[in-house]
């Protein structure tokens, strides 16, 4: 049997290749979702202290304060959870307009 | 996620087991189940999520948990390794299906065709007792060869798969219903058969075939009504977006 676990969704996949070859690795995963919030739970962004991303925790909305609060998981090790909404000032400046709520859990890979 | 539970999760997946990650939120703790031992509570939500297929959270004990399953991927089995085949290979994977081609014939099933794809190179029948579908599997014949069709149609309307589909026009199905009537098919097994196959894009290359087919398994998985067989009507004459001088 040929099973296919490196193609582009498995991020996973991809944070334990990113790992092996040295880097500083934080997963992302949308844990929570209310209204129209484009990703389901699940979903997996996975990050680098490099700056490398791969993966979607929004459809390009949060990704970058979700890179950021990643950053900070990998700099003291401790896992965040981070929520994002249209009634969150955080969540406009970032560009959370489609009107959904998503709660994301980041942790380092340690 | 410490690694060993990284590589744990990739382990389970890759040797096509069930697994679902357990997540604590309040401190990222985590389990895998089955693999570990769990409260009994934490095991019901992450065995409701595997048959959902659903991530979600939940909270157990006062701790919010969150319950991430990870199925094996679903399977879909093509009998025929011919251009649609390979059309369809490179699409499955992402679309989060494991492709296995049945073609006996040794001029078609190869590797350097369909790289990376499981080729099985049985005759229809034995290959199908072999891969047994399951609920979680769609099987397509592509030959337009009654000999190798008819027996991959027979065995999927005797197992539960999800999607059955059948490549071939509308005349060519009628004959192929009558073959199988004689095989002992009602009419309720033939109205899973999806013939012609795949949703009607007015489809003409391999590849849009494949994508047509590919689109009707994934509305039958999702549960869309455009995944549910219909009934057979002629199409009107349509005429496609060409280069017009």
């Amino acid at each position: 049997m040929t099973t296919d676990t490196t193609h582009s969704e498995d991020i996973l996949a991809i944070a334990a290749q990113w790992r092996a070859a040295g880097e500083q690795v934080a997963i992302a995963t949308v844990v929570e979702t209310w209204g129209s919030s484009p990703r389901p739970a699940g979903s997996r962004l996975a990050v680098t202290a490099s700056g490398r991303l791969m993966g979607s925790v929004s459809g390009g909305c949060i990704e970058g304060a979700v890179a950021d609060a990643a950053k900070q998981a990998m700099a003291s090790g401790t896992p965040q959870l981070l929520d994002f909404g249209v009634s969150d000032e955080r969540a406009w400046e970032v560009g959370l307009s489609c009107g959904g709520k998503v709660k994301v859990f980041v942790e380092p890979l340690t | 996620m410490k690694a060993d539970t990284l590589a744990r999760l990739q382990a389970e997946r890759a040797a096509q087991n069930p697994v679902v990650l357990l997540t604590r939120l309040s401190d990222g703790a985590q389990h895998l189940w089955p693999q570990d031992a769990v409260p009994d509570a934490l095991a019901d939500a992450a065995r409701a999520a595997l048959g959902s297929e659903k991530a979600g959270s939940v909270t157990i004990a006062n701790e919010p948990w969150f319950i991430h399953p990870h199925n094996p991927p679903l399977r879909i089995i093509v009998v025929g390794a011919v251009h649609i085949a390979q059309a369809m290979a490179p699409m499955a994977g992402p679309l989060g299906f494991q492709l296995v081609v049945v073609d006996p014939r040794g001029a078609f099933a190869t590797a350097e065709r369909l790289p990376g794809v499981t080729l099985n190179t049985d005759w229809p029948d034995d290959a199908m007792a072999a891969l047994k579908p399951d609920a979680r599997s769609a099987v397509v014949t592509l030959t337009h060869d009654p000999k190798l069709d008819d027996p991959a149609l027979d065995a999927a309307l005797r197992s539960p798969a999800f999607y059955i589909g059948a490549l071939g026009s509308r005349r060519t199905h009628a004959k192929r219903v009558a073959r199988l009537r004689d095989l002992g098919h009602d009419d309720a097994a033939m109205a899973r058969i999806h013939a012609p196959v795949g949703l009607d894009i007015a489809a003409v290359t391999a590849p849009e075939i494949a994508l047509s087919v590919m689109a009707e398994i994934v509305a039958a998985r999702r549960g869309a009504s455009l995944g549910a067989p219909r009934p057979a009507v002629p199409s009107e004459p349509r005429v496609s977006i060409g280069i017009t001088a």
